[in-house]
């Protein structure tokens, strides 16, 4: 089991990650397991060819380098207190996710990191005492938000409080992390899966995400919810938990922009005011988010 | 004890908060029904007829194609209402309703329903307001959906 780090305690306290020789040379990290989710979305497991384990908050990324290639912003899809190597869940979506997609077992990549913020799952006043969490994930956004659940799962065994896991996906053979979905009900959170297009061996809900939000049964008034997926699903999601109570400033949400050095000097990811590879990916809605996420370009 | 068809009526979201003898009014068109596993509340070009506001269980609404089977396109649980076709002609409906699991719902008669409301526009009014609200919902819900949102874009 890895403890919290004091680089980890200080990249969430400081906003931003780990400065340093590590924030721009990436250290080699082999590929010792690869894992299908679904046609195109891969999980690579990594071991460090040289270093020890990374310490890392769930919510942060990594810029993952396939070498010859370039470099792409991949979220850490592993629990901080995983034993074993560290996760990232890759959907092929360009030339460097391809060809990270397309490692083979035993191939070397480059991993600089961890970046950013945090969900904030293991602040101790997160979500109050025994406060009701709810974690919605649309397609590939549940991988940023694996670890988070799993600490959140094993404080509800602690402590009590409730755990929602409410996911949208395209289409049943677009649904990631079946084992963990079944793992994590099993240990007392409330599961609820949807599909936007169903198939004929499909018995579970048709429809929006936000149609589960309704009936899930959390508490709005203690809920801290943490919500990521496409951008418009995202901003559809915070606004019927609104609608529905929910404080705007106790749900947080992912957001992606071009990252690309990480460490908050090239200004590729700027939002707003905030220089997203830093001050993000993670930030509270309500307020200037809510606000960015509906402005238009001029 | 048992409850009434009023207290039904008055307990489901679409018509919570109405005035009692509004409620009295849906309540007379109304009536407590049940359907087992795979049994259809509705099918597609039957005369359209009823409201259902469900109780207990989940619908999936569907549509049926000669060789490909049914393909479900959306899915509603307790608190949703089932059934619109009844409220403009030619009252037929267009979907298939199926009960995916033990059922339970109000029936209300639409045609009972509209004679209601066109003699009482007051109630027809804050009725069409409901209606219009859970129809809006549905409809930018449909968008939503047919932006394909998770088809393209973040690698994660």
């Amino acid at each position: 089991m890895l403890a919290e780090s004091t680089q980890a305690q200080q990249t969430r306290a400081g906003h931003g990650g780990v400065m340093g020789p590590r924030a721009m040379t990436p250290a080699l990290y082999r590929v010792v397991e690869r894992r299908a989710e679904t046609g195109d979305v891969m999980t690579l497991s990594l071991s460090p060819v040289a270093d020890g384990p990374m310490a890392f908050l769930p919510g942060q990324f990594n810029m993952l380098t396939a070498f010859g290639v370039g470099e792409a912003a991949i979220s850490v899809s592993s629990a901080p207190h995983d034993e074993g190597p560290l996760r990232h869940t890759v959907r092929d979506v360009g030339s460097v996710t391809r060809a990270l997609c397309r490692t083979r077992i035993g191939d070397v990549i480059g991993v600089r990191g961890p970046f950013g913020t945090d969900w904030g799952v293991g602040d101790p006043g997160a979500g109050g005492e025994r406060g009701d969490f709810v974690v919605v994930a649309g397609g590939i956004g549940l991988a940023p938000l694996r670890g988070a659940v799993y600490e959140l799962v094993a404080r509800r065994a602690r402590q009590g409080g409730r755990v929602f896991v409410v996911v949208g996906a395209r289409d049943p053979s677009q649904i990631i992390f079946r084992d963990d979905l079944e793992t994590w009900a099993d240990a007392g959170a409330e599961v609820a899966i949807t599909v936007d297009v169903s198939d004929p061996g499909w018995t579970g809900h048709v429809g929006l995400v936000t149609s589960l939000l309704g009936g899930a049964g959390f508490d709005p008034d203690t809920a801290t919810a943490l919500v990521c997926g496409p951008e418009i699903m995202m901003r559809f999601t915070a606004r019927t938990l609104i609608d529905g109570g929910v404080d705007p400033t106790a749900i947080r949400v992912s957001l992606e922009r071009n990252m690309e050095c990480g460490v908050a000097w090239c200004g590729h990811c700027q939002l707003g005011p905030f220089l997203l590879c830093r001050d993000g990916p993670v930030v509270p809605y309500g307020g200037v988010v809510a606000h960015l996420l509906t402005e238009r370009e001029r | 004890m048992t409850t009434s068809l009023a207290e039904l009526v008055s307990a489901h979201p679409l018509l919570a908060g109405l005035p009692g003898d509004a409620v009295a009014s849906v309540a007379g068109c109304a009536q407590n029904v049940s359907f087992g596993p795979g049994e259809l509340l509705l099918a597609e070009s039957d005369p359209a007829n009823t409201l259902y506001l469900l109780r207990r269980g989940r619908v999936a609404i569907e549509v049926h194609s000669p060789g490909a089977g049914s393909i479900v396109i959306e899915t509603l649980g307790p608190g949703a209402a089932v059934g619109w076709s009844w409220l403009v002609p030619p009252y037929r409906w267009q979907f298939d309703a199926r009960a995916l699991d033990a059922v339970g719902a109000v029936a209300v008669d639409g045609a009972c329903l509209r004679k209601k409301a066109e003699s009482d526009p007051a109630l027809g009014y804050e009725l069409m307001k409901r209606v219009a609200g859970v129809l809006l919902d549905r409809l930018q819900m449909t968008r939503i959906r047919l932006l394909d949102l998770y088809g393209t874009g973040s690698a994660r």
